[in-house]
C-alpha cells in the first residue's frame, strides 16, 4: 500500500527540509505550484590493467533542479532550472530564473502537477540501500579489481592483453518535493565488477568482450574469479570469425542481446511517442502486438532490484504494469503529462533528472520465463544465427525499421558452431516482435531490463 | 584551412572569472598542486570548469520546455607512472579543494619528490589566433531572440507540406569556462560557447508515416542562425527528409558500391579510423590500429586530418582540457597512416609529441585523448562523376550516429538518407539501413574522392567510456568500391 504521508528518514532530513524550504520560497516568489529535486551521491572507482593498478577515482557532488508552474485560465506555464550552487545566493538565483523561464513559455491546457490524490511511497521496504558497498579498505577494493583482470588474463593462453579489470561503488540519495504536500526520500547502493580481457587469433585478430557483475550489495556481486572467467569464455569465442553470406535464417537472442528487444517494445508503448503518433504501437491498444506467449511487464516494487524505486519522478507509487500479456498491448508508458494527453492515468512512469520535465521510463522491465532451456531452444535450429554483439542504435520507432550491426556464432545441425562476424540484421520490428518463436527459461535480473533467451524467425543478415 | 589571426583576450580576464567568483588565487592554487604532490606523484593538475546552459524547446507549436542550468567544480589529477589518481569536488572552497588533492594524491605513495614549478599566472597566454567568440554574460537573460528561433523553425517545418503533422524543435547553447593549472608550469584558460538548432518532424500520408531531422550550430554568436543558417534552413532540411522517406523503398542487403555525399557522412571517419587512432588503445595495444605508423591503412587518395582550430566549429577549441594549444594533426597521409592522437599522459609515454587532443566531458572526469574536427582532404573528382560511376550501388548523404569496436575494428554507421543508385543514376530513396565495414581495410576501397569537402552542420557528440564532447567531422563525396550494406532487400 501506498501512502503519502511516510516520514522522511533521518539520513534524508536535511535535504528534504532544504528541498521543502525551496518549494516554499518559489511559491513565495509567485509560482502557483513548485517542485524541487536534490540530490547527492559518491563515487568510487578502481581500475586495474595488466595487474597494474591504472586509475582511482574517489568524489562526491551535489545537485538540485527546480521546477515552477504558473497557472493562468488556457492552461499553466512552465519553467525549470538546476545548479549545484546550494548558497543562499544559488538558490535565489534558481527561483528567480526559473520563474524568468516559466514567463516566456507557452501555457498549456496539460501541462502541471499530477493531482494531489495522485500521489505516494510504497511502503515496502525495497531493499536499495547498502552501506556495505563503501565497507572495504582502499587496498581490498583494488585488490577486487586486480582479481577480476588477474582471472580473466589466466583463462587462456590466447588472452594476451587486457583493456582492464575494475571495481566500482556509488550511493545516491534524492528527495523530491512539491507544493502539492508530497515529499519523499530514496537512497540507494551500487557495486560492481567489470574485466574486459583481449584475445588474439590465428591470424593475428584481436577481440574484446567483457562481463560484469553487479549489485546493491556486496553480498550478491559475484566473485572475481567467476566474473574474470566468463569475460574470458565470451572473448575466446569470437576469435577467427567469418563472414557471412547475405541470407535469412532463424537467429537466437542469448539474455544479454535480448534485451534490447525488450527495450524497443518499451520505447514502441512510450507516451510520449503515443501521443504524437511517432511510434509504430499507435493505435494499437487491445491489439495483438506480439507473438502468442510473450507477456511484458514493467514493475517498480521488486525488492533489491536496480529498477525498484518508492515513487516515480513525480512522487507516484511505483507499481506493477502489465504492458503485453500473451501477445496483446494492454497498457502504456505513462507519465503525468502524457496521461492527461491520453485521457489516462499516469502508470507511475515519470522520470526526473535535475533539468527540464519529466520523461518517462521504465523500472524492472521483464519477459517471464519460458519452458524450453537455451540448449533445447538451439537444437531446433539446422542453420541459424547465435548473436553475441550488437553495434550501433539503427532502429526508427516511427517506423519499426530495425538494421544493427552485429557478430555472433553460426548455428549448425543444432549446436553453436564457429564465430562470424562484420555483417547487419535487419527487418521491421513489428514483424520481429510477432515472429519471437522460442522463449528460454533462463531469466535473471542482471540489470533493469531482463529477458530470457528470445528465438526470432524472418530477419535479413546482410553479409558478403 | 585558414584562420582569423585577431588575437585572444587576455588570459587575466577569463583567469579573473574564478578568482572574482569563487576566491580561487594564485596561493591557492599552488598550495592545492603541492598537497597533490605530497605522496610522491611526478604530475599533478587542477581543472576548474564552470558551465552554463540555455535550452528551449517547441513542440505541437507551444513553447513547452524553458529551462537554465550551472555548474561548476574542480576536478584535481595526479599522475604516477602509468598511474591516475582522480578527485574532484563542487564545492570549490580551500576546504574542499584541499582534501579533494589530497584524495587525487594517494595514488603514489611516498614522500613528495616534486616541487611545484611555480605557473607565471600574471604573465599573459601565448597570443593565439581567436576562433571563436567570447559570451558577454554566462546565461542571457534576455530569451526572446532565441525563442524567436524556435517559433520560426516550427512554422517552417509545417509551412513546407500539409503532410508535415508534428514539429518539435530546440534551441540549446552553453557558456563553458575552463582554467588549468598544473605543476609542469601549465597555466591556461578559455571560454567556449557552443549553440545549436534542432528540428524533429513527423510525416504521415495515409498509412504511411516517416520522420525527419535537421540541425546545426557551432561556437558562434547568435547571428550565425539569423544570417547564415536560419532556423527555416534546417526545418525545411527535416522536413524534405521526412517527405522523401513517405515513399521509401527497402535498403538492399549485402556487399556493394557506396558513395557517400560531402559533410556529416564524414562520420565515416570518425568510426573507421578516428577512434581507432586514439593514443591511448595504441598505447595499449587494445586498437586494431596499433603498430600500424607508417603502413597503408587507406587508398593513396585519402588523407585524413583531426583538426581542432577551424573558426567557429563544434569540435574546435583553443586549448585542451589539460591546457594544451589545439591544433591541425595528419592522422593518414596518402593512405598512410602519419600519427595518433595524444593527451599528455599517452605523449609522455609513447616518447611522443602532445597534440593537444587531451579532453574531457566536465571536471568529474578524466582526460582522455578525444577528436576535434576529423575530416578528409579533397580530391580532384567531379561529384556527378563519382555516382556516374555507380552501376548498382548506394548513394548515401544523411546518417544518425554510428560506432565502432576498437579492438576487432568493425564499425557502423547508420544512414537516415540514401537513394539507390541503378547505372549510375540516383533513383529511388530507401528506407534507414546501418553500413558495417572493418576499419584498418575500410578506406582502402575509397576509388574516388571529390572535389567537393564540407564540414558537418554541427550537431555531433561523441561517446567514449561514458564521457561525451562535442566533435564535428567531414568529407568530400567518395566512393568506397565495397562496403556491406545492412537493408533487407535485393
Amino acid at each position: 500500500m501506498a501512502t503519502a504521508t511516510k516520514s522522511i528518514p533521518a539520513y534524508a532530513a536535511q535535504l528534504a527540509e532544504q528541498a521543502e524550504s525551496i518549494v516554499a520560497q518559489a511559491v513565495r516568489a509567485g509560482a502557483t505550484d513548485a517542485e524541487v529535486v536534490v540530490r547527492e551521491g559518491d563515487e568510487f572507482d578502481a581500475q586495474v590493467r595488466m595487474g597494474e593498478l591504472e586509475t582511482l577515482k574517489d568524489s562526491g557532488s551535489r545537485g538540485m533542479g527546480l521546477r515552477v508552474f504558473l497557472a493562468s485560465p488556457e492552461g499553466q506555464r512552465v519553467g525549470s532550472t538546476s545548479s549545484s550552487d546550494f548558497t543562499p545566493d544559488g538558490i535565489a538565483h534558481l527561483v528567480a530564473g526559473a520563474i524568468a523561464l516559466a514567463r516566456i513559455s507557452s501555457p498549456d491546457p496539460v501541462q502541471g502537477l499530477p493531482e494531489p490524490g495522485a500521489f505516494g511511497t510504497l511502503e515496502a521496504e525495497l531493499e536499495l540501500y547498502h552501506q556495505d558497498v563503501y565497507s572495504l579498505p582502499d587496498t581490498e577494493r583494488i585488490e577486487y579489481a586486480r582479481r577480476v583482470e588477474a582471472a580473466a588474463l589466466a583463462a587462456d593462453p590466447r588472452i594476451t592483453n587486457s583493456d582492464g579489470g575494475s571495481f566500482s561503488a556509488a550511493t545516491n540519495l534524492r528527495v523530491l518535493a512539491n507544493s502539492r504536500g508530497f515529499v519523499g526520500a530514496s537512497r540507494s547502493s551500487y557495486c560492481g565488477l567489470y574485466a574486459a580481457p583481449i584475445a588474439t587469433g590465428a591470424n593475428g585478430e584481436m577481440q574484446r568482450d567483457g562481463w560484469s557483475s553487479s549489485a546493491r550489495t556486496m553480498a550478491k556481486l559475484e566473485s572475481p574469479e567467476q566474473v574474470g572467467a566468463e569475460a574470458a569464455r565470451r572473448t575466446i569465442r569470437r576469435l577467427d570469425g567469418r563472414r557471412v553470406s547475405t541470407q535469412r535464417v532463424p537467429i537466437v537472442f542469448p539474455p544479454e542481446m535480448a534485451r534490447s528487444i525488450l527495450g524497443a517494445m518499451a520505447d514502441a508503448a512510450n507516451g510520449d511517442a503515443i501521443y504524437r503518433g511517432a511510434s509504430f504501437f499507435t493505435g494499437k491498444l487491445g491489439e495483438q502486438v506480439a507473438a502468442r506467449g510473450v507477456t511484458v511487464i514493467n514493475d517498480g516494487t521488486l525488492p533489491g532490484l536496480f529498477g525498484s524505486s518508492n515513487f516515480d519522478g513525480e512522487g507516484l507509487p511505483t507499481r506493477r504494469t502489465v504492458l503485453i500479456e500473451d501477445g496483446i498491448l494492454r497498457s502504456w508508458l505513462l507519465n503525468t503529462y502524457t496521461g492527461r494527453k491520453l485521457n489516462l492515468p499516469s502508470t507511475g512512469s515519470a522520470s526526473r533528472g535535475l533539468a527540464g520535465n519529466p520523461g518517462i521510463s521504465t523500472h524492472n522491465l521483464y519477459l517471464p520465463a519460458g519452458t524450453q532451456t537455451p540448449e533445447q531452444i538451439l537444437a531446433e535450429i539446422p542453420n541459424g544465427l547465435y548473436v553475441t554483439e550488437f553495434l550501433g542504435r539503427g532502429i526508427n520507432m516511427v517506423t519499426g525499421d530495425y538494421s544493427r550491426g552485429a557478430s555472433g556464432i553460426w548455428i549448425e545441425n543444432g549446436q553453436l558452431a564457429y564465430p562470424v562476424q562484420e555483417f547487419t540484421i535487419a527487418g521491421n520490428l513489428k514483424e520481429i516482435f510477432m515472429n519471437i518463436t522460442a522463449i528460454g527459461n533462463d531469466l535473471e535480473f542482471r540489470s533493469s531490463t531482463a529477458c530470457p533467451t528470445l528465438r526470432i524467425d524472418g530477419l535479413t543478415i546482410a553479409g558478403s | 584551412m585558414t584562420v582569423k589571426t585577431e588575437a585572444s583576450e587576455p588570459a587575466a580576464q577569463q583567469r579573473s572569472f574564478f578568482s572574482d567568483k569563487f576566491g580561487i588565487t594564485d596561493t591557492l592554487m599552488e598550495r592545492c598542486l603541492g598537497e597533490a604532490l605530497s605522496a610522491g606523484g611526478e604530475y599533478a593538475e587542477l581543472y576548474f570548469e564552470s558551465v552554463a546552459s540555455t535550452s528551449l524547446g517547441i513542440d505541437e507549436s507551444m513553447v513547452k520546455s524553458a529551462s537554465q542550468g550551472v555548474s561548476a567544480g574542480c576536478g584535481i589529477r595526479v599522475l604516477s607512472g602509468e598511474r591516475t589518481g582522480y578527485a574532484y569536488t563542487d564545492e570549490l572552497t580551500a576546504d574542499r579543494l584541499l582534501r579533494a588533492a589530497r584524495t587525487a594524491a594517494l595514488i603514489a605513495s611516498g614522500p613528495a619528490k616534486q616541487s611545484v614549478v611555480g605557473f607565471k599566472a600574471s604573465l599573459p597566454e601565448t597570443p593565439r589566433p581567436k576562433l571563436y567568440p567570447t559570451p558577454a554574460a554566462d546565461l542571457d537573460p534576455e530569451l526572446s531572440d532565441k525563442l524567436a528561433l524556435v517559433m520560426r523553425a516550427d512554422k517552417a517545418a509545417r509551412a513546407y507540406d500539409a503532410r508535415i503533422t508534428e514539429v518539435r524543435a530546440s534551441y540549446a547553447d552553453e557558456v563553458r569556462r575552463i582554467l588549468i593549472a598544473a605543476s609542469d608550469g601549465t597555466y591556461a584558460s578559455d571560454v567556449q560557447p557552443l549553440m545549436r538548432i534542432n528540428v524533429f518532424v513527423l510525416a504521415k500520408d495515409g498509412d504511411k508515416i516517416a520522420r525527419g531531422t535537421a540541425g546545426g550550430g557551432g561556437r558562434v554568436e547568435i547571428a550565425y542562425f539569423n544570417d547564415l543558417k536560419t532556423p527555416e534552413y534546417f526545418a525545411g532540411d527535416a522536413a524534405r527528409q521526412a517527405i522523401l522517406q513517405l515513399n521509401a523503398v527497402a535498403a538492399p542487403a549485402g556487399d556493394m558500391e557506396v558513395v557517400l555525399g560531402p559533410g556529416w557522412p564524414g562520420v565515416l571517419l570518425h568510426e573507421a579510423v578516428g577512434h581507432g587512432l586514439e593514443a591511448d588503445f595504441n598505447r595499449k595495444k587494445t586498437s586494431a590500429f596499433s603498430g600500424l605508423i607508417g603502413q597503408r591503412v587507406a587508398s593513396d587518395k585519402v588523407t585524413v586530418v583531426d583538426n581542432g582550430t577551424i573558426p567557429s566549429k563544434r569540435g574546435s577549441i583553443h586549448v585542451d582540457d589539460e591546457g594544451a594549444d589545439s591544433r591541425e594533426n595528419v592522422l593518414i597521409e596518402n593512405g598512410i597512416l602519419r600519427g595518433y592522437m595524444n593527451d599528455k599522459l599517452s605523449a609522455k609515454l609513447m616518447g611522443t609529441a602532445n597534440t593537444g587532443n587531451g579532453r574531457r566531458e566536465s571536471y568529474q572526469q578524466m582526460p582522455m585523448p578525444r577528436m576535434t574536427n576529423t575530416y578528409m582532404l579533397a580530391g580532384q573528382d567531379e561529384p556527378a562523376d563519382i555516382v556516374r560511376s555507380v552501376r548498382k550501388g548506394l548513394y548515401a548523404v544523411n546518417f544518425g550516429g554510428g560506432s565502432v569496436d576498437i579492438t576487432s575494428g568493425k564499425f557502423v554507421f547508420s544512414a537516415s538518407e540514401a537513394y539507390l543508385i541503378e547505372d549510375g543514376e540516383i533513383t529511388s530513396p530507401v528506407r534507414d539501413a546501418t553500413l558495417i565495414g572493418n576499419g584498418p581495410d575500410a578506406l582502402k576501397y575509397v576509388s574516388m574522392v571529390g572535389h567537393d569537402l564540407a564540414l558537418d552542420e554541427g550537431v555531433g557528440n561523441c561517446g567514449k567510456q561514458g564521457q561525451w564532447v562535442p566533435v564535428g567531422v567531414g568529407m568530400p563525396t567518395i566512393k568506397l568500391d565495397r562496403m556491406t550494406v545492412g537493408g533487407t532487400g535485393n
